[in-house]
């Protein structure tokens, strides 16, 4: 949960206000050389002949690189609880629209 | 009235009880902005897996057609600047005005990268006659190429397919970029006046929240548009 963070009271260049909850850069540092390894993963794995596995694999990788990019770059493990809700809503949401047309064009002689 | 810039402290506006309800709602605006996005991107990312299962060898050869190494670049670029992105935010959080400039404009550079090398991709796709609707010569100039899509009892107009929706989500997604590159720069200058110095951070958030999205849709459609054929970096595919 977010904390409360007051602003400085005094002038324009008062106390400056250090952010309490700011992620450390490591971290940062570390989920690109996650995400590098990723991008290796992909190209290594379309660069081989997997038949009807290539496709699956490939948006796996996309998707664990997404989270980690939702989860540290985009902090939402670091957000509130109705903020990460919200972003599941959105893939649902998405998920309706895929779900429903689908339904129709697989439907259609 | 005065000189510079008052730097931006997160004034408590008078709609919100207090500033940590502010925060989120601000955040919240966001996140449904990007719900939004995701729903437009969906329509088109829909709109291919639609015409891939309808012709799924046209749009291996249509794949086959763009520059897988160019194409690595650019998400090895966009990842980077990514980074760098984040990096801005830290800046801006612990009040580094010089640091969050540096890290803003590494962003933006990055992404100048990413437009410069669509611009080459593009040009030559335009020369050789693969934009349909603008310049669609590809076959009528390779017929031998045509005569093999028919011995897979397919016709030009299958792989014409692919790239409408090539250009479909690649230009939506270079349109994303420009207005990305447009925030970076005001958000530049308005550093270089002095407004982060406070250390409220949550404005380059926001602007890093769109940059991210924008990032996470390259990395969805490089697989799904490159990599179809497989990772042939230095295949003579694109002719």
């Amino acid at each position: 949960m977010a904390e409360p963070h007051t602003s400085p009271t005094s002038g324009a260049h008062g106390d400056i206000h250090l952010h309490p909850e700011a992620v450390p850069v490591f971290v940062y540092l570390r989920v690109f050389a996650a995400l590098m390894g990723l991008l290796g993963v992909t190209v290594l794995a379309a660069a081989v002949d997997l038949g009807p596995w290539n496709l699956p694999i490939a948006l796996s990788i996309g998707v664990m690189k997404a989270a980690l990019i939702f989860a540290y770059f985009m902090h939402l493990r670091f957000s509130t609880r109705l903020v990460q809700v919200t972003s599941v809503l959105a893939f649902l949401w998405l998920g309706i629209l895929f779900v429903l047309t689908a339904s129709d064009y697989l439907t259609r002689d | 009235m005065a000189e510079t810039h008052v730097p931006d402290q997160a004034v408590l506006r008078h709609q919100f009880d207090d500033l940590e309800q502010q925060r989120e709602s601000i955040n919240l605006g966001m996140w449904l902005f990007l719900a939004t996005e995701a729903m437009m991107f969906g329509g088109l990312f829909f709109t291919y897996a639609l015409y891939r299962g309808a012709y799924p060898d046209a749009f291996r050869i249509g794949s086959q057609h763009l520059n897988v190494g160019l194409g690595t670049i650019n998400t090895f670029a966009l990842l980077l600047s990514s980074l760098t992105m984040a990096l801005a935010v830290h800046a801006a959080a612990v009040a580094h005005t010089r640091r969050l400039i540096l890290f803003l404009a590494a962003t933006a550079l990055l992404g100048g990268v990413f437009l410069g090398t669509k611009a080459v991709e593009w040009t030559h796709d335009y020369q050789v006659g693969l934009i349909p609707g603008l310049r669609w010569t590809y076959y009528d100039t390779h017929p031998g190429e045509a005569g093999r899509l028919a011995l897979v009892h397919l016709a030009p107009y299958h792989v014409q397919m692919f790239f409408v929706v090539f250009f479909s989500m690649t230009g939506l997604h270079a349109l994303h970029m420009i207005v990305g590159l447009g925030l970076l720069g005001v958000f530049i200058w308005s550093a270089s006046r002095g407004r982060f110095a406070g250390g409220n951070d949550q404005p380059v958030e926001i602007v890093g929240l769109y940059w991210h999205f924008v990032d996470i849709i390259w990395v969805f459609l490089f697989p799904l548009l490159y990599l179809i054929a497989g990772f042939r970096p230095f295949a003579a595919g694109g002719h």
